[in-house]
């Protein structure tokens, strides 16, 4: 489903994303890992069109096509989400409102029917049953005067509404108490499907006991050092990031 | 100063023309005079002088401006681009003036209440001298505009309401421009005097063909109680001057609520005076303007708190698209006697192109220590993070944009209680976008 070749990006002149090599298949969970600054949140963004980052190397192929010459929008369109690590505020934009015109887009493009208010209205309800979210959430202003634990969830709620094909979850478990974690960590696990292929970016190991992924990846100083199955997130519990900087070094001649 | 002598001439020649030509005497002619004469010793204000710092009227004096020809009528049918501003006014009474005069064909007064007055205020000076005298000329400041206004002085708008009456449905008072072989200048002049506990909506809506100058002025007074809701849509055509004066004074526990919609015109200059005259009057004065190329618009504001116990709410948003230009000046003075007061105001700006500028400028004046007293002032763009945000949902780029322009614009936009002003705003707001897209946005 989704093929990273040696994949670079700046910002601002500063090398983040140093040659990203993953390839993820549909219906597996992946847990990108990784010190602050290693390149995690850089290259969720990148691959959901943040023009901030300028991708100097490489190429993505999502689903046969190259998903780096698509406009965000239309990467959306072809089934990509990002949850956002620090949700935006949009005063102003209904919640309700942007979840429709996005969700109407989204089917447009896939030759779906677009849902009328009454239609939404009972998928968003069905679907805000998943992350225990209070209905009058959705008449406020995009996450405006939303707690922190408001705002993942709604990110897990517009997930679950806009239904994509490939879900890159930046960091939504950062910041919460251990019931939302587990609210978002159900979200998670229930919107788990053999079509639908997650990478769940994360700098701890916590959500992993509830949402337990096929593939681990450690990210650092923007390359993966290392991979393996679930076990390397116990590895990684229980020593630390500090072992990364010897590894680091072992794998640098190899690339460059 | 030869050439400050030369601005003034055409209107100091109109004046005395016109004077000539008045088929009977009436007592307003001394007041008339009396303000050309101070038009005359004041002049056109110059960029030397704080209040016009920001804004020359070098292209508005260099025009000689004519009054349309007296004696000729408003005609009976609309010209055309009147007819679409008719069609987009909202239900109620109304009042059509056409270069200055009132085209009864296409005014229709309904549903007054016994008592209330609307209509010619020209002739109510004559019919009904005592309820106008006491007011008409004696609220709005002795500026030059003003004054010009007041020597002026012609057909106009006159409402009265008297105590305890209610209008249920809004009062249109439609000015329009139309130039004929040189360019017009026309004065509209308003009087409102509304009693105690009496209650009214007003839309004032300006519009009209061609380069022509309007120059208004608009007294209101809001006796103990009473509650007026005050609407101003300047939809001026885009090579027209608009310089405009909205006065109101507020009596005891009254309230003014102004919305301030500026969205055409070449050179705009809008001066709000609200007086809070008396314990716990309250005014909130709601702003929203719109600049896109070879638009200046400027907005003053004062409040005056006069009184203890008196509230003020003040929200200007501007946009300002390619090579538009904004002015935001906002003076809130709480007097010694007013303690206890609550007055907020913010002005938020969004600049649309990097051709685009806005000065905002916060002035509080405060002369007694028992006052709640707030400025805000915001200069920004559309946010990056915002658009990424929405795109990131499926949403297109070019409705990203517009959608964040017009949820700030909602704030303002939403407070207005009338359907068709409220979509024609939104209308104008996107046509901005559009013109500052095609242009070329900022980077």
């Amino acid at each position: 489903m989704l093929e990273i070749r040696n994949l670079h990006a700046k910002v601002g002149g500063k090398e983040i994303l140093r040659g990203i090599d993953l390839t993820i298949n549909r219906g597996e969970v992946h847990a990108i890992m990784g010190p602050n600054g290693s390149g995690k949140s850089t290259l969720a963004h990148v691959l959901a069109g943040r023009e901030t980052f300028e991708v100097t190397e490489g190429e993505v192929i999502y689903e046969g096509k190259s998903l780096l010459e698509m406009p965000p929008e239309q990467r959306a369109r072809e089934g990509l989400f990002l949850a956002f690590q620090y949700p935006v505020e949009i005063p102003g934009v209904s919640n309700m409102y942007l979840l429709k015109a996005g969700l109407n887009a989204i089917r447009k493009h896939q030759g779906l029917e677009e849902l009328d208010a009454v239609e939404f209205l009972a998928l968003v309800k069905e679907r805000m049953k998943l992350v225990d979210m209070d209905q009058s959430l959705m008449s406020r202003s995009v996450n405006e005067g939303f707690s922190g634990g408001e705002k993942k969830r709604n990110e897990i709620l517009q997930m679950a509404v806009l239904d994509p094909k490939l879900a890159i979850l930046d960091e939504t478990d950062s910041g919460l108490d251990i019931d939302a974690l587990r609210i978002v960590a159900n979200g998670i696990n229930t919107l788990r499907h053999p079509e639908r292929a997650i990478m769940l970016v994360t700098h701890y190991q916590r959500i992993l006991d509830y949402v337990v992924p096929d593939r681990v990846h450690v990210l650092h100083n923007g390359r993966i050092v290392r991979s393996g199955g679930k076990e390397l997130a116990v590895e990684l519990e229980a020593k630390g990031y500090g072992w990364l900087e010897g590894e680091a070094n072992r794998a640098q001649p190899a690339v460059s | 100063m030869v050439a400050v002598t030369d601005e003034k001439q055409p209107y100091l020649a109109s004046f005395d023309r016109l004077e000539r030509q008045r088929p009977r005497p009436s007592w307003i002619d001394p007041i008339r005079r009396s303000a050309i004469e101070r038009f005359d010793e004041l002049g056109f204000p110059t960029t030397r002088q704080e209040e016009w710092r920001r804004t020359s009227l070098a292209a508005l004096t260099r025009i000689p401006f004519e009054p349309p020809d007296a004696g000729r009528g408003a005609p009976d049918a609309a010209p055309l681009p009147l007819g679409a501003v008719l069609d987009g006014a909202d239900p109620g009474s109304r009042l059509v003036f056409i270069n200055g005069r009132l085209a009864r064909q296409l005014s229709s007064v309904r549903g007054l209440p016994a008592g209330a007055w609307l209509g010619s205020l020209a002739e109510a000076a004559e019919e009904h001298r005592g309820l106008v005298e006491p007011h008409l000329a004696r609220h709005a400041p002795a500026a030059p505009f003003v004054a010009l206004n007041t020597a002026f002085l012609d057909e106009g708008a006159f409402l009265f309401l008297p105590k305890d009456t209610i209008l249920a449905e809004p009062v249109h008072l439609v000015f329009f421009s139309v130039s004929g072989a040189r360019p017009t200048v026309t004065h509209p002049r308003t009087l409102v005097v509304a009693e105690a506990a009496s209650q009214a909506r007003i839309v004032e809506t300006y519009a009209g063909d061609g380069v022509y100058f309007t120059n208004a002025v608009t007294e209101i007074v809001l006796g103990e109680n009473a509650v007026l809701d005050h609407h101003k849509l300047q939809d001026e055509n885009r090579s027209a001057f608009h310089i405009a004066t909205v006065q109101a004074r507020v009596e005891r526990s009254g309230s003014f609520s102004s919305h301030s919609m500026s969205i055409g015109g070449a050179l705009v200059r809008n001066d709000l005076n609200a007086v809070l005259e008396a314990e716990g009057a309250d005014c909130s004065l709601d702003g929203l303007f719109l600049a896109g190329s070879g638009q200046h618009v400027d907005n003053h504001t004062a409040i005056d708190h006069v009184r203890p116990h008196g509230t003020s709410r003040e929200l200007y948003k501007g946009i300002l698209g390619a090579g538009g230009r904004g002015v935001f000046d906002g003076k809130i003075v709480v007097r010694k006697d007013a303690q206890k007061t609550d007055a907020m105001q913010v002005n938020r700006n969004l600049l649309l192109s990097d051709d685009a500028l806005i000065d905002t400028k916060p002035q509080l004046e405060i002369y007694n220590n028992d006052v709640k007293c707030k400025h805000a002032a915001t200069i920004g763009r559309l946010d990056d993070s915002s658009v990424f945000y929405l795109r990131s949902r499926g949403i297109d780029e070019k409705a990203a944009r517009l959608l964040l322009l017009r949820a700030f614009a909602s704030e303002v936009i939403g407070r207005v209680k009338l359907d068709r002003m409220r979509s024609r705003l939104e209308g104008a707001v996107t046509a901005l976008l559009s013109e500052a897209e095609r242009v070329g946005r900022a980077s």
